[in-house]
């Protein structure tokens, strides 16, 4: 029989980061949508985003199921783990998602609704925060089962991921809106990604130094010769990029902050996969030992094979119909 | 006392799903309808179908929008509170799951955003495809997600080992014996809620003397498709009831309240069923009738509670009075049907006004009986959630202590409390405000709009003659 783990590394490796950026950078915008004070940026923000978001989350929905399919095992031990930084995720979103419709039609509540976009969206980005902090940080696990405390996944480290993420998806977000505005609203985009890149900055040192303290064998894997050289261009790439970032936010490239958020995203990436690899569940189970079925793989990888190419065919063409700037005379309905 | 975790586990799965399935029992009509009115409108040009196609759009967004936010959540349920029923059966489930996400949710969502803003920025045709493929994608997600839940009620296709399922046969997996039957009752439960919210609706404006061409359309289209879909519907219930009766026998006997096996079984129209005394307290009943209904025969035998053990027993009560919700309300569909045509043919159809209310009245009848439908199924296929071989109490997830639950439960609670009342208040504020010639202005990008403009010249045909097209 092939094996099909690597297939479905790479496969699930894809969605989650297809989720990180898209589903980031709008979580991003609803983020900075808080710090917009005047009307009409606001639905110029939003509508940025209107038609796609959607779509966006649906790569989360994807990554679970992806997980539960490719490797059940770490599905049934994270997600008990992990139980309330999902539950405040998934209520956040709900008050995230609902509110592009009844932020315009609901007139009268429209403040409640504004701060359920953008408080959702920074809460949703936290909790998921938490969640990568708690899966680098390991469970305590019997057999196949979680055995932890509902509580174990709050710590300082979890907590420091989440607050990263919160800028590291306002950057994002920030880039996008370069993209689809232009004028003031472009330049204070601008001005809320400089921040977020400090932050961003700031974060991504932190949690460098503190994982190889955290865990030996993540030192290891990146201080023992001769991986330390293999493995240098990693931090040397960042930090250029982090210098790239930098320079584009404040010259007048309008696609470049953009890229270079996505670029510093997949640095980081990399960074984790790195430290983990070939853990699943990390320090726990393999890929290969939480790996659904053989059959199971295979059934699902002759779809997938094939569909998802056509989904990124037909959501380019969502994105390609509603490209260009947003206009500031057209609402959303 | 001690809080269970196993209990408020169920109760928080049924409470977000419960509310998830009123969204897909609207909006897998609603998107049929709609893409119909798109069809329409695109081959005669009416500006009716325009207005309807319009205004049914802005419900459908708002629906769709608590959906998806809704059905986001239910994945996640697997995991967090069902961790181990996801370690046994993500061999043989997970695949259903994913493909769901992969041929229905990306479809959606690509061409959901089409569908409402991209009029202007798109071709026509390009338009009419985008409202075909959301319709299409809410029926994919059906049929996955019946998939799914027909598997758990009537396994099949797979094998045990060291506690865990493995697939045998895909095939056999996806196609189960009861699938076919869930699906066909499903999907048409579901154009027959939508149908009675449209009539609604329709009826509403016709008895508030409102816009009236376009609650004509509405009233007299749908009432035809309903004319068809309600009897069909009894019919497949049937269907599925000796499906039912032949692969979960326990079920049929609490959903009839039948506690001893017997032949010429009566039917039993009411009684409260007493699971201490193992009888039924006041029973109604019409003599031999249960088994003509359930095997077709007069003489046909009828399996009862008593010849399955007590801890293999679903709940009697709650099976057997939702069942009666269900088919009473399906009775009370097809005489509103009857009446319908009665009026119709005597030309009497848009002017009645006790029918009016009547149809106005009768909006959320789909949506009880879809819940009754499900409760029915759910809970009589306890205590498994794998029929027969894998139990509701076995599926939790270990970790989880009575107190997790609660707050998450509590969370979730109040949430919903605040999003579909809220949701419910703008649909009817979009109702009242009806099918107004106002355009959805789209979100555009900054291009020259001459390049893309592609909203046709609608020329308004002559309305058909007074009765509408009836
Ligand atoms: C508009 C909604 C609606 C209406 C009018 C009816 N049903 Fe129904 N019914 C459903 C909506 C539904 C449902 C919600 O869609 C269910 C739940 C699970 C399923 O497959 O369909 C269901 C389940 C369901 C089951 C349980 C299947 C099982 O064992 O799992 C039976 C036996 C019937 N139905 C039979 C009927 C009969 C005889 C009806 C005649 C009046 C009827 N239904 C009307
Ligand atoms: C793979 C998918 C599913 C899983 C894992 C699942 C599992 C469960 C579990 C564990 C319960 C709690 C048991 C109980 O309450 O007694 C339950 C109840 C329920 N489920 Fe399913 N189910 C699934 C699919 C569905 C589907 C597709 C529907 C359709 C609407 C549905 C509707 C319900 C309802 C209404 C209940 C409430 C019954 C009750 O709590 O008494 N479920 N399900
Ligand atoms: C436990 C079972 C269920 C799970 C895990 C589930 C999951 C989901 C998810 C994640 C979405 C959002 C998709 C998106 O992002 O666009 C969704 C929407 C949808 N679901 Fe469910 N769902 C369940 C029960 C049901 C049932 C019982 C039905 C119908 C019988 C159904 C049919 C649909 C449909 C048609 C949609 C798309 C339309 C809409 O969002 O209103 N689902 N579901």
């Amino acid at each position: 029989m092939i094996d099909f783990v690597p297939l479905w590394t790479i496969i699930l490796g894809l969605a989650v980061f297809f989720y990180v950026l898209l589903d980031g950078f709008d979580l991003g915008v609803g983020i900075l949508y808080g710090f917009a004070d005047r009307r009409e940026a606001r639905n110029l923000i939003m509508n940025s985003i209107a038609p796609v978001w959607d779509g966006n989350e649906t790569w989360l929905v994807l990554g679970g199921l992806g997980l539960l399919a490719a490797f059940p095992l770490a599905f049934a031990i994270i997600m008990p783990a992990v139980y309330f930084p999902i539950l405040v995720m998934l209520l956040a979103l709900v008050f995230r998602g609902v509110s592009f419709e009844f932020r315009f039609r609901d007139a009268e509540h429209r403040t409640f609704w504004d701060h359920g976009f953008c408080y959702g969206s920074a809460v949703a980005t936290f909790a998921q925060g938490i969640v990568l902090g708690a899966f680098i940080q390991g469970f305590q696990t019997d057999g196949r089962h979680f055995t932890g405390s509902s509580f174990d996944c709050f710590t300082p480290f979890s907590l420091l991921t989440g607050v990263a993420l919160v800028f590291g998806y306002g950057l994002l977000g920030a880039g996008w809106l370069v993209v689809k505005t232009e004028g003031t609203l472009q330049a204070w985009a601008r001005n809320k990604g400089r921040w977020c890149l400090i932050g961003v900055v700031i974060a991504i040192g932190t949690v460098s130094l503190w994982t190889p303290v955290l865990e030996a064998r993540i030192a290891h894997r990146w201080f023992d010769w001769p991986n330390i050289l293999f493995l240098s261009p990693v931090p040397v790439i960042t930090i250029g990029l982090g210098l790239w970032e930098w320079r584009s936010l404040n010259n007048k490239s309008e696609v470049a902050p953009f890229i270079g958020a996505i670029l510093l995203f997949l640095m980081s990436y990399i960074g984790i996969a790195i430290s983990l690899w070939p853990m699943i569940v990390p320090y726990q189970f393999t890929l290969w030992e939480a790996s659904s079925s053989p059959s199971t793989q295979a059934f699902l990888a002759v779809g997938t094979l094939f569909l998802l190419p056509v989904i990124l065919m037909y959501s380019a063409w969502s994105y390609w119909v509603f490209r260009g700037k947003v206009r500031a005379d057209i609402g959303y309905h | 006392m001690s809080l269970d975790p196993l209990l408020l586990s169920r109760l928080q799965f049924f409470w977000v799903i419960a509310w998830h399935i009123l969204m897909p029992a609207f909006t897998v009509g609603l998107a049929s309808y709609i893409a119909l009115l798109e069809t329409l409108h695109f081959t005669t040009n009416r500006a009716v179908y325009l207005r309807l196609s319009n205004f049914w759009t802005r419900l459908f967004a708002v629906c769709f929008g608590m959906g998806v936010v809704s059905g986001v959540i239910m994945p996640f349920q697997f995991g967090t509170n069902w961790s181990r029923f996801s370690d046994a059966t993500a061999n043989v489930l997970s695949p259903l799951l994913a493909y769901e996400g992969l041929t229905a949710f990306f479809l959606e969502a690509a061409f959901l955003g089409v569908l409402l803003f991209g009029r202007t920025l798109v071709p026509r045709w390009a338009h009419l495809i985008a409202a075909c493929m959301v319709a299409i994608g809410t029926l994919f997600s059906t049929f996955w997600i019946i998939a799914t839940n027909s598997w758990m009620q009537t396994p099949a296709g797979y094998e045990i080992i060291d506690g865990r399922f493995f697939p045998k046969d895909w095939l056999a997996i996806i196609f189960t014996p009861s699938f076919p039957y869930r699906l066909a009752h499903t999907v048409t439960a579901f154009y027959v809620t939508t149908g009675f919210v449209v009539v609604g609706v329709g009826a509403y404006y016709l008895w508030r003397k409102r816009f009236v061409e376009d609650a004509r359309v509405m009233v007299s289209m749908t009432l035809w498709l309903l004319t068809v879909l309600v009897p069909l519907q009894i019919v497949l219930g049937d269907m599925q009831g000796l499906n039912t009766r032949e692969y979960q026998p326990a079920k049929l006997a609490a959903i009839e309240a039948r506690w001893d096996t017997a032949s010429r079984v009566p039917l039993t129209l009411f009684a409260l069923p007493n699971e201490t005394t193992e009888t039924n307290d006041f029973a109604i009943e019409l003599p031999d009738l249960g088994s003509l209904i359930l095997t077709h025969d007069l003489n046909g035998t009828v399996q009862g509670l008593k010849d399955f053990p007590r801890d293999q027993r679903p709940p009697v009560a709650i099976p057997f009075f939702a069942f009666r919700v269900m088919v009473g309300i399906g009775m009370l569909m097809l005489l509103l049907i009857a009446v319908s045509w009665w009026l119709r043919l005597r030309r009497r159809l848009f002017d009645t006004r006790w029918f009016l209310l009547g149809c106005t009245a009768a909006t959320p009848l789909g949506f009880l009986a879809v819940l009754a439908g499900w409760i029915t199924t759910e809970v009589g296929r306890q205590p498994w959630t794998v029929y027969g071989v894998m139990r509701t109490a076995e599926s939790v997830s270990p970790s989880l202590t009575g107190r997790d639950v609660l707050i998450s439960l509590l969370g979730y609670a109040i949430v919903y409390l605040i999003m579909f009342p809220a949701g419910g208040a703008l649909l009817a504020r979009i109702v009242k405000r009806g099918p107004t010639t106002e355009q959805h202005a789209p979100v555009e990008g900054g291009r020259a709009r001459e390049a893309v403009t592609a909203t046709p010249q609608v020329t308004e045909k002559p309305p058909l003659g007074a009765g509408g097209h009836s």
